[in-house]
């Protein structure tokens, strides 16, 4: 079980170094906007499953950190750097995250659920209220100085930064102290592993990078509206591409993220009409067919493969 | 912390689950360095006793004094940290953590957080200890149950805890695995810990245990030096299954 670990992270560190190479080969703009339409969402399902891999909490509102992010820059991005813009999102975010966390983190699995996609939801309705009655407008327009280049590049190195931060976690303490916590949260209690606060560094952790991929996309929306921003679709699309590839490890939502997001671009293109219907269809079959993920399906035939070769 | 204190001081301690009074008003001590014997018959509030002492539930009423200080309410990963460790009845390890994972587990989070090469090295010590030394690497899934029960204890003790409690922790073992149990608990009891054990075997209540407490339907029914409290009349009565007890 070790080989294919380390192989996956070469694997993975070679398709970023390829990926980021894309943009210097093609000057073709649709590949780059499939390349930045990949890369958010292998991003955002990865960061999903920092937290919800090892909690097995199911959390419906990464769309609620996607749009912080993005409307961090549509508010202030003018008014400052982009790298300070993007430090206030992460600073709200975080926070958001934080008193979720506090708030709902000691609730079980199945409340969680339903507690993050009504969160999602008021954050929207505020959002709209506070357009609709304070600043009277209902969208906003972003207009920065800032390529779909380097908007991919931004995509990949913050990649880059989450797989390294979450290789790291694996190793330390409180890595072990996950698996503890997803295998019986009763032994980790009684061996001294604080389990609120666990999970809290994980999901503090997992929304800043999805409020940074939201803040790190804006620029490309040109116009927002909180409809667009936080449309709960999102959220659905990511818990179902980690849940495709495998939450349980590091780059499984990866191998989910890839095909969905090209399926689910080619389906809202073909049939926008119909797309959430193909979605909700798309969720029962690999629920159904595939539940711990293709990475786990994987792990198990190379595990049966090496078994019958010895 | 404080040496005159007894280890464990537990006064009026109270759950109920809906009506059920399951603990109704429990005393017991545990002296330093000692073992003492919680008995009764079945669902007569032991594990629930063991719940309310170690922090997963949270009692109704009562006090517990853990080494001098009043420790009742506290979540039980602070008393982890505070020395108390335990196991449980059904085993509990997390199965897809191999033995020495298991017990680093224990030595990582407890009082000391011990991590890296010396945890390793720690580790291996304590499966010695259990006689598991030749299991390290073997997920804790793939062990026999009474191997996952040596292994839970194995982790319970890497927290170098100053109270261990014990939920039928030799139950189920055959006769010569008993007496290496036993001889493994005392050999526990030598170096220096407190134990709360909760159990049904008479041979090994009566090799360890200097005193007893005797539990039924929630009630404390004798409590003493353990060879008084098993010929007690109520005692037998508990347990051949009468409610003798007025
Ligand atoms: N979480 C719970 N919710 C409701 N009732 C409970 C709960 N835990 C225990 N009980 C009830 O409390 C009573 C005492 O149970 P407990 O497990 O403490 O008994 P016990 O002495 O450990 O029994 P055994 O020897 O069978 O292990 C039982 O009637 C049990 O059904
Ligand atoms: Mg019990």
């Amino acid at each position: 079980m070790k080989l294919p670990q380390k192989k996956s992270l070469l694997l993975v560190w070679g398709m970023l170094a390829a990926a980021a190479l894309l943009p210097v080969l093609s000057s073709n703009d649709y590949y780059l906007g499939l390349g930045i339409n990949l890369s958010q969402y292998v991003l955002m399902a990865t960061a999903w499953a920092v937290f919800s891999g090892p909690t097995r909490y199911v959390s419906l509102a990464s769309v609620a950190f996607y749009g912080i992010g993005a409307y961090a820059v549509a508010v202030v991005g003018d008014a400052l750097p982009l790298p300070v813009v993007f430090l206030i999102a992460v600073a709200a975010g975080s926070l958001l995250a934080l008193l979720v966390g506090l708030a709902t983190l000691r609730l079980s699995g199945t409340y969680f659920v339903i507690f993050t996609f009504g969160l999602a939801e008021l954050v929207r309705q505020l959002f709209t209220w506070y357009e609709v009655n304070i600043t009277k407008t209902v969208g906003r327009y972003i207009f920065l100085e800032v390529t779909p280049r380097q908007i991919y590049w931004e995509l990949l190195a913050l990649l880059a930064l989450l797989f390294a931060l979450s290789w790291w976690i694996q190793r330390s303490r409180l890595g072990l102290a996950l698996r503890v916590i997803g295998e019986d949260e009763m032994v980790a209690r009684h061996i001294g592993i604080d389990v609120t606060r666990s999970k809290l560094v994980l999901f503090v952790v997992s929304s800043a990078f999805i409020t940074l991929t939201g803040a790190i996309m804006a620029p490309r929306w040109t116009y927002i509206d909180p409809a667009i921003s936080f449309n709960a679709v999102i959220s659905f699309q990511v818990v179902i591409m980690a849940l495709l590839g495998g939450a349980g490890s590091l780059f499984g939502p990866v191998a989910g993220a890839i095909p969905l997001s090209l399926l689910f671009e080619f389906l809202s293109a073909r049939f926008p009409n119909h797309f959430s219907i193909l979605l909700g269809a798309a969720f029962m079959v690999i629920v159904y067919f595939v539940p711990n993920g293709v990475a786990a399906a994987l792990s198990a035939w190379w595990r049966r493969r090496g078994k019958a070769a010895a | 912390m404080n040496s005159s204190a007894p280890m464990l001081r537990v006064r009026g301690l109270s759950r109920s689950f809906g009506g059920l009074r399951a603990v109704d008003r429990l005393d017991l001590e545990v002296g330093r360095g000692e073992i003492v014997g919680l008995l009764g018959p079945n669902g007569s509030g032991k594990t629930t006793a063991m719940n309310l002492i170690s922090g997963a539930l949270v009692p109704d009423a009562g006090v517990v004094e853990f080494d001098g200080e009043p420790v009742q309410g506290l979540p039980a990963f602070k008393l982890a940290r505070k020395g108390m460790a335990r196991s449980f009845q059904l085993v509990r390890v997390p199965c897809e953590l191999s033995c020495l994972e298991n017990v680093i587990s224990g030595l990582a989070f407890g009082p000391r957080g011990i991590w890296g090469e010396a945890a390793r090295t720690r580790a291996r010590g304590h499966l010695a200890r259990v006689g598991l030394a030749d299991k390290a690497d073997v997920p804790a899934g793939e062990l026999t149950y009474i191997d996952q029960k040596r292994l839970e204890l194995a982790r319970a003790l890497a927290l170098q805890p100053k109270l261990l409690l014990l939920d039928e922790w030799l139950a189920g073992l055959n006769p010569t695995e008993l007496q290496e149990g036993i001889a493994l608990v005392r050999e526990i009891r030598d170096s220096g810990l407190s134990i709360l054990m909760v159990e049904h075997v008479m041979d090994a209540i009566r090799a360890l245990c200097t005193r007893c407490v005797v539990m039924s339907a929630g009630w404390v029914i004798a409590q003493g030096q353990t060879a008084e409290v098993l010929a007690h009349p109520d005692v037998l009565a508990a347990y051949l299954g009468g409610a003798a007890h007025a």
